[in-house]
């Protein structure tokens, strides 16, 4: 029989203004076992529990109750006060009164009510419990980053930094993501190539990084400590040892009208291409949808050019396979579809156009040279319209845009706009917007100084209306503050779109099981606590693949990212968690039920010889449970339909007399 | 294929030839139109107002009838197309429908009917390659700027019809019989509706904001298949010609003398 002490938390008036606990103490004391019970302000202070390890000394307790907040906030720091305690850690059972009962409850007879009812459970399941002992399980010192734009980047050198190998994974042929395509940076204005490049360049040169680029990840198996991962390499039929980026190729393949997605199909670019003048890995890519000799074998001019002798028509995607200790997310994010907001006309004409677009045509390497001209003529534009909130804030409207904030856009359209009358004083700039939101440091200062020195008319209301009629895009809006419409002849619009997470991001969490939001933004194990861990171990999130996020933040989350996998990669080994299932050999029949329904692949099956009541010996195939994969779901003792497979710490036993207790 | 056909009031006046060549042209494509019997006006306006239920009623009869012969209800006027659509998209509410369905006698509806535009059953139920085929005098070289109003797409989550702020039914309707779509920025944008009866001022400004622009993109001709939407764009003096969609359909498929509009 156990001896059980029940401790009953009023988490000040959290608990105790819906519960009267004292009456809650004194009911659990007639509870078969319970030899002592108590009530306290705060059992989570230091105070609290000495309490409870005293008690556990003078009352000489095997298990402990502690009807408190939900396990998820408390359980572990009570577990390690049984522990200090003398006791095994997981005699300790949580009645939560507080989110399960206090907090939905409003009157005090009915929270007292199911806060007693709560707490006989943990102590029916306490009566039943036996002391558990985690496995352990090693370590594999190498992280997997996904996806190479900053936030990738910035991780990968950090945890490089720290002495450990990481991996980096990017669909695109290079690395650099969407800041490789921008102009300027807020709010200081910074090149962006010029601050990005110089990391990529340290990306290349750390001995400790490899990058596989034109890459994706295929599979994703094991747990925290030790993923087994597949990445598929696709083949871009240039062998990446031997190309030194020369770009003869480039220049001589004849298809040269493939849309530039650099540029966003703003120029063209031949089949066998290398993005932009900085990429690394600066290795070409042959793009097989274009490319005349991989279609239909007439060509192999780039061959025939390439002095190293890079070009490999009959490349192959190819596999490969590493372990993983730790796997960083970093997809990040594109910007949505104007298709369904044609109100703007983006449809129907080329002068109106997306602010990455916009990003593109002022870079110096860009599709013009950096001068800002019309996309359509050539002309040097002379009013320009910029819309923000294309999308974003979109309440009601989940079928076209986003119900969210985009975050970046107020800033980004200032900067636009600020950078527009900086070099072209003749040009007006209109800046359409719901609210101006720079929370940031010295962003509002930058908005300000666009309305106040640069001279950006700013009006407060949305754009209705964009009609391309002749060379002009008739522009109709809405002045809320002045109470009017207005009718502006522009010859630019730039929409600032909504940002969603990259494709890419869901059937990815599929593989990770790691949980994402509505939007298919991956969720972080507490928002303000653990915002760069994902709920599943081992999963890290770095950058806007979380939320959106500018340049700054996405860096500090980076950063943060990394510094939490090099503290999981610093460990040799790991502590599992000891509840997990466990098949009794004598009744498993070896019906493989629990196989086919276990998510990590915990359960194999082994012959055994079985020593039977009339003395003869038999073979029989019994499931196994491999310790240090299995998660503990309990999808397996379910399934079982003989009853073998149990789990520990959660026996069926165990949840009987739960409910049992409940219902009594 | 049968189908029950609502024409409603407009085009048994104003609008005869709506309505006369939605009807020959259905026979050319297969399908028989059977008017719904003794039909009264949709309402002319869907009220949003939750207890507002007589207005709403004629529609629903409509609908129950269609239902009750198992058929989808086919209109082609723009306004009772969105009042219909709307009143059966209301219907599903199970309160309202319990509060209308006492004016109904003993079968109740539950909005379970289908209603299809006309340009949608030209779509979806014959479809524009078919169409194609049946075409004998295709216009080739006409530029016809298609003309939506508000009322045929809007609300979209009721209508459905097609995306309200680059339509393309039409346009793939003006291709299918042989002519050139012109797509421009106001062709969904309103005509002024009914404010010409109070403002005649702002009527006139709305219809002429959608003629220009149609005009600027290199339109000939209008179609649209609101009788209201005619009558603005008509009367506040466009110089383009605005033409229902059904007449233009007749001509293509040889059963209207060819206009020299």
């Amino acid at each position: 029989m156990q001896r059980i002490g029940v401790f009953v938390c009023w988490c000040g008036s959290n608990i105790a203004a819906t519960v009267d606990v004292q009456a809650v103490a004194q009911a659990l004391k007639n509870e078969p076992g319970v030899v002592f019970s108590t009530d306290y302000q705060y059992m989570c202070s230091q105070a609290g529990q000495d309490m409870i390890k005293e008690a556990v000394a003078e009352h000489n307790l095997t298990g402990i109750v502690v009807c408190s907040c939900s396990p998820r906030m408390h359980e572990a720091t009570f577990r390690k006060t049984a522990a200090a305690a003398g006791l095994n850690p997981y005699m300790v059972e949580i009645a939560n009164i507080r989110e399960q009962c206090s907090w939905v409850h409003k009157d005090i007879p009915t929270g007292t009510e199911k806060a007693i009812i709560l707490g006989k459970a943990a102590v029916a399941k306490v009566n039943l419990n036996t002391p558990l002992t985690p496995g352990e399980s090693p370590v594999t010192k190498r992280a997997l980053v996904i996806g190479g734009g900053i936030a990738g980047i910035q991780t990968a050198l950090d945890i490089a930094d720290a002495g450990f190998p990481v991996d980096i994974v990017e669909t695109k042929p290079t690395i650099g993501g969407k800041m490789a395509q921008l102009d300027k940076t807020f709010p200081t204005l910074d090149c962006a190539a010029c601050i990005l490049t110089p990391k990529m360049v340290d990306v290349a040169q750390n001995d400790k990084i490899r990058i596989f680029s034109y890459s994706e990840v295929e599979e994703v198996s094991g747990f925290v400590g030790n993923f087994d991962v597949k990445i598929k390499k696709r083949a871009r039929y240039v062998k990446e040892d031997l190309c030194t980026g020369c770009g003869a190729c480039v220049e001589k393949c004849p298809m040269k009208k493939v849309p530039n997605e650099f540029n966003l199909g703003m120029d063209n670019r031949p089949a066998i291409y290398i993005p932009f003048a900085q990429a690394v890995p600066k290795v070409a890519t042959i793009d097989p949808n274009a490319c005349n000799m991989l279609k239909n074998g007439k060509c192999g001019l780039c061959a025939r050019v390439c002095t190293a002798g890079a070009i490999d028509y009959t490349q192959k995607d190819e596999i490969i396979e590493e372990k993983y200790g730790a796997i960083v997310v970093a997809t990040g994010f594109n910007p949505i579809s104007m298709d369904k907001f044609d109100e703007f006309a983006y449809s129907q004409s080329k002068d109106v156009i997306t602010s990455l677009e916009f990003e593109r045509l002022t870079n110096a390497a860009g599709p013009t040279a950096g001068k800002l001209v019309r996309p359509s003529d050539g002309e040097h534009p002379h009013t320009i319209v910029f819309v923000q909130c294309v999308g974003s804030r979109c309440e009601n409207c989940a079928e076209k845009g986003k119900e969210y904030c985009s975050k970046i856009c107020c800033m980004y359209t200032a900067k636009h706009a600020m950078l527009v009358r900086d070099k072209y004083p003749d040009i007006e700039t209109y800046v359409f917007y719901i609210d101006v939101r720079t929370p940031g440091k010295n962003f509002d200062e930058f908005y300000r100084r666009a309305v106040e020195e640069y001279g950006v008319k700013y009006v407060k209301g949305m754009v209705g209306k964009v009609s391309p009629e002749g060379k002009k895009l008739k522009v109709q809006a809405s002045d809320l503050l002045n109470n009017k419409q207005l009718n502006i002849d522009a010859d630019l619009v730039v929409l600032a779109a909504a940002i969603e997470p990259d494709k890419s991001a869901r059937p990815l969490a599929t593989m990770l099981t790691a949980s994402m939001d509505t939007n298919d933004f991956f969720t972080e194990a507490h928002p303000k606590l653990r915002p760069v861990e994902s709920p599943t171990a081992g999963v890290f999130l770095s950058g806007a693949c979380q939320g959106p996020k500018d340049i700054p933040e996405t860096v500090s989350q980076a950063g943060a990212a990394a510094s939490k996998v090099i503290g999981l990669l610093a460990k040799d080994k790991l502590t599992g968690n000891p509840c997990i299932a466990s098949s009794d050999e004598n009744m498993c029949n070896g019906c493989s039920s629990c196989e086919r329904v276990c998510p990590y692949g915990a359960i194999t099956y082994v012959d055994k010889e079985f020593r039977m009541p009339d003395r003869t010996t038999k073979v029989r195939r019994v499931a196994q449970v491999n310790p240090a994969v299995c998660q503990g779901c309990g999808a397996c003792t379910v399934a079982c339909p003989s009853g073998a497979m149990d789990l520990r710490g959660f026996a069926s036993n165990q949840i009987i007399a739960e409910v049992d207790a409940i219902c009594k | 294929m049968k189908a029950s056909y609502f024409p409603g009031c407009t085009l048994k006046n104003k609008a005869t030839h709506l309505d006369i060549y939605a009807r020959k042209c259905a026979d050319v494509l297969g399908v028989t139109l059977e008017e719904i019997e003794e039909w009264q006006c949709c309402g002319g306006v869907f009220t949003t107002s939750k207890d507002e239920v007589a207005t709403k009623l004629s529609s629903v009869r409509a609908l129950k009838e269609a239902k009750a012969k198992n058929q989808p209800l086919i209109t082609v006027c723009s306004a009772c197309h969105n009042v219909i659509k709307q009143t059966n998209h209301a219907m599903e509410d199970t309160q309202f429908a319990d509060k209308v369905n006492r004016y109904m006698g003993e079968d109740a509806y539950d909005g379970s009917a289908t209603v299809y535009h006309y340009l949608e059953m030209l779509r979806d139920l014959v479809g524009f390659d078919k169409i194609k085929e049946k075409v004998v005098n295709p216009l080739t070289g006409k530029k016809i700027g298609a003309y939506y109003g508000c009322l045929l797409l809007r609300p979209n989550k009721v209508m459905q019809m097609d995306d309200p702020e680059n339509p393309q039914i039409m346009e793939d309707f003006i291709r299918a019989i042989g002519a050139e779509p012109v797509v421009y920025a106001y062709r969904n944008e309103c005509c002024g509706g009914y404010i010409a009866m109070e403002d005649p001022q702002s009527a006139k400004k709305k219809s002429n904001r959608v003629t220009e622009c149609a005009q600027i993109a290199g339109a000939e001709m209008i179609v649209t298949a609101c009788p209201l939407c005619k009558y603005n764009l008509v009367k506040n003096g466009s110089e383009l010609p605005v033409i229902y969609f059904t007449e233009l359909l007749a001509e293509a498929l040889g059963v209207k003398e060819v206009s020299n509009e």
